[in-house]
């Protein structure tokens, strides 16, 4: 997992972009992870005969290349599909800057390096105005020192120590788990002397 | 021993191990799993050589994109979702987990057939990678969505890697009045939070207002929890609870059953418990509700008017214009006034019995609207099996409903079942974002009965008046 994002950001300001608007659910009757780029925000990206539409960000010059988006509060609301997550980096993006995001959008988007940095709505905004101008700008997203920085501008940002890590060590959650297996063990040992958790075939 | 909350109470209890920076590895009692989001964890576990840890505690269910007309027992048209639909039928016969498939008579919408089944059981932790998993708080669980890694995690450990959220108590104090329902509950709160106002939080129902509620009126409750934007929502159980558990299939029995009881009773807040929030609403000034726009915290009573973008401050402002913009409503409308072309009744947030009944009560004796599409598609085959039996299938189909088989259907309409572009959905489901329906399909979320008394004057319209 990338440890500093960097790259050109786009400015998307709507708010509660749900998971449906990211990846509509067309896209979701697959049974392998791949292919999704071209699902992503396929409502706003193209008209219903496929052609792009010159009204979205990501449609227009120079932010056709974004790697960084802007957004609005609450993005990521809605389902659980993590494949609006696998669409997003599929489609290029390593980093989304917003004020809040919905909590299983944000664990998906750890589990696949996706960087989510929280910041105030005052500095979003400062960030989503600069993202606006027509020559666009870039950012770069330090997370081992939770800092975004443009130009000479450095502006902290919030990430949970335990998401931090995950980034930072690009962790496999799955094995992690297994390294306590014992712990496990040890806990369903317990569950033999309670009645709660018995399974009843 | 410092009070505890409900919620700290289950998750103390579930804590396999704790890492310094406060994650816990968290125990998982029950694990559901559907179509769409489990074929890519399963085959990471292939690939990886891995077992499923605890596949007695793993129950798997399609849903979202079978078929529900009579037609589907030849099979479904539809390449990519038969396709996805044999794969869970391979994966829970090659990794040995319980499993309802699509002609089974129990097969369901998974958040109906858990609790149905008796597998969503008081204190227990239980995840599916689905959203609405909150509906199962209801039984004083904690329940909660998660995505594919995560359900590749489960099925491999058994546990999820998780972070503790914060308490949040929404309280509904007394009595609702004639007509309003559960659905107006959370409908109501979500207005009141708005859909960011439970990040980060666990929410648990509380107050006279819940306490009345039916079970099937506490799943609905909680099943909305996440459009609060909360990790989970639950209520505390009680005799209710209870009364409604028994006897289930996988619910315990005998010397078992006292046991479990024992500890199920303790399942309560402590008086003095932290809250990091607290809401509360007057049950009395609750009223029917219906969304105008494309969040679920666009809630109104069926009384008010079309919003104008004025009316709101910063974000909103640009996202009411354009939710006025898809919904083709014009500012200072009644909402009353509203004409619909189609109805749907269904889905985890009401789908089961007690959802049917409401909405039969009120068609009882009279014909849905000409034109009108109208469509009923009960939780589960139990459930219409349960509604053929009473007579309430009967009553929808007099009334010119679509009588279905169970599955997600419109809700989602990741199935046939879909809204053409602008047509106008009167919906029991639970999002109203674009194009959820359908693309170019506008949805106003409501209450069964208030689904029923749009059906029959093909407009939205208040249930009091049919009552």
């Amino acid at each position: 997992m990338p440890k500093i994002v960097h790259g050109l950001a786009a400015a998307l300001p709507l708010a509660n972009v749900d998971t449906d608007v990211i990846m509509p659910k067309r896209f979701l009757i697959t049974i392998t992870c791949e292919g999704l780029a071209e699902g992503t925000f396929a409502d706003l990206r193209f008209h219903d005969d496929d052609t792009p539409r010159t009204d979205f960000v990501l449609n227009t010059r120079p932010w056709h290349g974004a790697r960084i988006l802007v957004v609005g509060d609450n993005f990521g609301c809605g389902s659980s599909r993590e494949h609006a997550v696998w669409g997003l980096v599929q489609l290029g993006i390593q980093g989304i800057i917003g004020t809040s995001f919905a909590g299983i959008f944000y664990d998906n988007a750890r589990k696949n390096g996706l960087a989510l940095p929280i910041v105030s709505p005052e500095v979003r905004d400062q960030l989503m105005q600069a993202a606006s101008h027509e020559d666009g700008v870039s950012y770069t997203i330090d997370i081992e020192n939770r800092i975004i920085r443009t130009g000479e501008t450095e502006l902290p940002f919030d990430m949970d120590d335990a998401t931090q890590t995950a980034h930072l060590e690009g962790r496999e959650d799955t094995l992690n788990s297994l390294e306590f297996a014992d712990a496990n063990r040890n806990y369903e040992r317990g569950l033999d002397d309670q009645q709660r958790v018995r399974v009843i075939q | 021993m410092s009070p505890k909350t409900l919620y700290d109470k289950i998750w103390d209890a579930h804590v396999a191990h704790e890492t310094d920076d406060g994650t816990c590895l968290l125990y998982i009692d029950r694990h559901l799993v559907h179509e769409v989001t489990s074929p890519q964890a399963f085959e990471g576990l292939r690939m990886a050589g891995r077992p499923v840890r605890a596949p007695e505690k793993t129950i798997a269910v399609p849903d979202h994109n079978v078929p529900t007309t009579p037609d589907r027992v030849n099979g479904i048209d539809n390449e990519e979702s038969r396709i996805q639909v044999e794969a869970l039928d391979k994966n829970a016969r090659d990794f040995g987990i319980n499993y309802y498939p699509v002609n089974d008579v129990r097969q369901g919408i998974v958040h109906i057939v858990g609790p149905e089944q008796g597998w969503t059981l008081p204190g227990m932790t239980v995840v599916c990678g689905d959203s609405h998993t909150a509906t199962h708080g209801a039984f004083g669980s904690l329940a909660h969505g998660i995505g594919t890694s995560e359900v590749e995690h489960v099925l491999a450990t058994q546990t999820l890697i998780q972070k503790k959220s914060k308490n949040m108590k929404v309280e509904i104090t007394g009595k609702l009045n004639p007509g309003v329902t559960a659905k107006d509950i959370t409908l109501a709160v979500i207005g009141e939070t708005g859909t960011a106002g439970g990040t980060g939080y666990v929410i648990e129902y509380c107050g006279e207002a819940i306490r009345d509620l039916s079970m099937e009126g506490r799943m609905t409750v909680c099943n909305m929890a996440i459009e609060g934007g909360a990790r989970a929502g639950l209520i505390a159980p009680d005799e209710t609870t209870f009364d409604y558990v028994k006897g289930r299939p996988h619910a315990p029995k005998g010397a078992q059953w006292e046991a479990a009881l024992t500890w199920w009773k303790t399942l309560y807040s402590d008086d003095d418990a932290h809250w990091d929030k607290v809401v509360t609403l007057r049950g009395e000034d609750i009223a029917p509700v219906v969304t105008w726009g494309t969040s679920p915290e666009d809630v109104l009573p069926i009384t008010a008017t079309v919003p104008s973008p004025e009316d709101f401050e910063g974000g909103k402002v640009e996202a009411a214009k354009r939710s006025l913009d898809y919904m083709g409503l014009e500012p200072g409308t009644p909402l009353n006034e509203i004409e619909i072309d189609t109805v749907f009744i269904g889905s985890c947030t009401n789908g089961r019995i007690e959802d049917l009944r409401a909405a039969a009560e009120i068609l009882k004796g009279k014909k849905i609207k000409d034109g009108m599409r109208a469509m009923v598609v009960p939780g589960s085959g139990l459930v219409r099996a349960q509604a053929e039996e009473e007579g309430v299938a009967q009553v929808f189909r007099d009334a010119g409903f679509e009588w279905r088989l169970a599955g997600c259907s419109m809700c989602l309409a990741m199935n046939p079942d879909q809204l053409q572009p602008g047509e106008r959905c009167a919906a029991t489901s639970n999002r109203n974002f674009e194009g959820r329906q359908g693309r170019g399909g506008r949805t106003h979320l409501l209450s069964p009965a208030m689904a029923a008394a749009a059906a029959i004057t093909g407009r939205l319209t208040d249930v009091r008046e049919l009552m």
